[in-house]
């Protein structure tokens, strides 16, 4: 009578298994919400009017535009040019599409509009127990409600479209064990950064996460949605934690959450989305949130990250190691701290979210950002942007010499033109430090909106514990 | 899709590892809105410099790489962005198959959708690949094999419902298409519970 023990992956894989994987073929998954934007739909749009297919379920696809939005509020509400025509176009043409196919979309000058990470959370439609795809690879974020969450690419959107289901192979498990409390100063930023440091950027190829552990429970949706959010960057596809109280106070009421006696069921059914007792993961890691740092990137991927307090390690013999750092002009063996910084990035569906803002203003309060440094604060939808307002952080932004723009991706790969010049040093709260991702010759050093925010004031890498304490 | 049985060709080689899929097509040149004529872009920032001239040092730029379709890269190539522009922009150049110890798992999906071939070799195959930039290698599907110019044969991991697209050209959204009716149902389960 007794059940197999399962993870909280296998009981949502099960669930939307429309045909089980054979040897000879995947699993049919059934995909309970598509979200898409402007960038990698275009092409599985034209791939259904090639075939004469229709979009199978509208009501399960939300559109939105962030990618290669401008962030400058004449841009996007005073009627001013957008000055990439390509841009102009790629986001003409998710609005042709999404009338063509019957696609409810959050266009440039929608109120819901933001990263589509972000907003999807903050509409509530992000739910426990669901699956979420998106033709964008941070889509993981939306694992932080115990959702199965993954990208995809351009083909499998097409795919979604026609048919509302993918064809997938059952992944792997990996249970990432966070004990004890992270020490003031440390963000969850620096807690995911530091579980890659120890993973590396391939050692989730192949599985799904789930964040477990008392450090965990104690992170809230906000702080959650950056964990799983940088999954990728450990190679995972998706990652998750399973829903509990902070997750039912998070959606509660949320516009598009169930209401009334729906909401009850629903929250009932959400409380079985927990890995039972005894059931195997296929690779477990342990990882003491109390022994981390506040965390910063100094190579060319987010693996190559070190304690703010730390050096650069010294690798022999290794080629891309070596390559990596002449990109970034750093020596191995040497300390970050007081390097010169020329930009500052506060932004993207990383951290992005209302506490990230309040994080960065914490430090900015009352302070200066140094001269000859730009500072860029992009909200990551109207709903942040708005909330920021109505408590006045934009003031403190405003104040300390930062720009506060409208939301979108903007500067975390620069393709709506927010971009860092060649050679210069940004500071980034953003999810990839790879070559140019910021703009072509343009170094990025992740780090948490504190590490960020400390570091425009100073104008120099700066340890935000200095300033935090003052 | 077109039928693939086989590949033969040079390698070209790029021996770094963690080649992310910003390198392979940089985020700017995504604002297209077609799948073609990405390979002039392909590796953009490494190819080409600040004024659009090609630098003579990058592989691709040097004479004995022309024509060759096989890449050989260090590993875990295609990581992070999920961009199929990645697969686009390796198959416009000319690519037809990537050899790797490890593939980012978004980048090996969206490859084979695009009938290119991510072969994943052990360490002593791939040191001795990119110890030799120019082997005439093949590759087979019907084996899924990789034979190095000494005749020695090396099999190489492909999904079977993968492998048999390649083979016959099959594309995957025909095959989603015949599994409507378990579909419809599916959907009428989950509407009734």
């Amino acid at each position: 009578m007794s059940m197999q023990p399962k993870t909280l992956f296998e009981k949502v894989w099960e669930r939307h298994e429309v045909v089980p994987e054979t040897a000879d073929t995947p699993a049919v998954l059934y995909i309970d919400l598509h979200l898409i934007h402007e960038v990698t739909s275009p092409q599985a749009f034209a791939e259904l009017r090639k075939r004469g297919l229709r979009l199978r379920r509208t009501d399960l696809t939300l559109a939105t535009m962030d990618h290669s939005t401008p962030t400058r509020t004449e841009q996007v509400f005073g009627g001013a040019p957008i000055t990439i025509e390509s841009a102009a176009k790629q986001i003409r043409e998710l609005e042709k599409n999404c009338a063509e196919f019957g696609v409810e979309l959050l266009g440039l000058q929608n109120a819901s509009r933001g990263i589509v990470h972000v907003i999807g959370p903050e509409l509530g439609v992000t739910q426990p127990g669901k699956t979420v795809v998106c033709g964008d690879s941070h889509t993981s974020t939306h694992g932080a409600f115990g959702a199965l969450a993954f990208g995809i690419g351009s083909t499998e959107v097409g795919h979604v479209f026609a048919t509302q289901c993918l064809l997938q192979r059952k992944p792997k498990t990996l249970a990432v064990n966070v004990k004890g409390k992270l020490r003031p100063g440390v963000t969850a930023k620096d807690l995911i950064l530091g579980i890659i440091g120890k993973l590396g950027v391939a050692g989730g190829t192949g599985y799904v996460i789930e964040y477990r552990g008392e450090a965990i429970r104690a992170l809230d949706m906000d702080e959650r949605m950056t964990i799983c959010n940088m999954s990728i960057e450990a190679g995972a596809r998706a990652g998750m934690v399973a829903p509990d109280e902070t997750t039912f106070a998070y959606l509660k009421e949320r516009p598009r959450a169930p209401q009334g006696t729906a909401w009850d069921k629903a929250v009932a059914e959400w409380r079985g989305l927990i890995t039972d007792p005894g059931a195997r993961f296929d690779k477990e890691i342990e990882i003491d949130a109390s022994t981390l740092e506040p965390m910063i990137t100094y190579g060319t991927n987010p693996g190559m990250v070190i304690p703010i307090t730390g050096s650069v390690p010294v690798r022999q013999n290794d080629v891309a190691f070596t390559k990596s750092l002449a990109y970034m002009g750093f020596d191995a063996g040497t300390s970050l701290r007081d390097k010169p910084v020329n930009v500052v990035f506060i932004g993207s569906c990383t951290n992005s979210r209302l506490s990230d803002l309040r994080s960065a203003a914490r430090v900015l309060q009352g302070r200066k950002i140094a001269s000859g440094v730009k500072m860029l604060i992009v909200p990551g939808s109207q709903e942040v942007k708005r909330a920021a307002e109505a408590e006045g952080l934009h003031r403190v932004f405003i104040d300390a010499g930062a720009e506060w723009r409208e939301s979108g991706c903007s500067m975390c790969l620069g393709m709506n033109g927010d971009t860092v010049a060649a050679g210069q040093y940004s500071v980034s709260t953003s999810n990839r430090n790879f070559e140019g991702r910021q703009g072509t010759g343009a170094r990025t050093l992740l780090a948490s909106p504190l590490t960020a925010a400390a570091s425009a004031v100073r104008g120099r890498i700066t340890d935000p514990r200095e300033l935090l304490a003052s | 899709m077109q039928p693939i049985k086989s590949i033969r060709s040079r390698t070209v080689i790029l021996p770094l590892e963690n080649i992310d899929t910003d390198q392979i097509i940089p985020a700017r040149f995504l604002r297209a809105t077609t799948r073609e004529g990405f390979g002039k872009n392909l590796f953009a920032d490494w190819r080409y410099d600040a004024n659009g001239a090609p630098k003579p040092d990058f592989v691709l730029n040097q004479p004995q790489a022309q024509g060759c379709s096989i890449l050989v890269a260090g590993r875990n190539f295609g990581c992070g962005s999920s961009r199929e522009h990645a697969p686009w922009a390796l198959t416009d150049y000319g690519f037809r198959a990537v050899v790797s110890t490890e593939f980012a798992d978004i980048f090996r999906s969206n490859s084979l959708k695009n009938s290119l071939v991510p072969v994943l070799v052990d360490d002593a195959t791939s040191a001795w690949l990119l110890a030799n930039p120019g082997a005439d290698i093949s590759i087979d599907l019907e084996s899924t094999t990789l034979a190095l110019p000494n005749g020695t044969r090396v099999s190489f991991p492909l999904e079977p419902f993968a492998r048999y697209c390649l083979l016959n050209g099959v594309d995957e959204l025909g095959f989603l298409e015949s599994q409507s009716p378990a579909i419809d149902a599916y959907e009428r389960r989950r509407s009734a519970a």
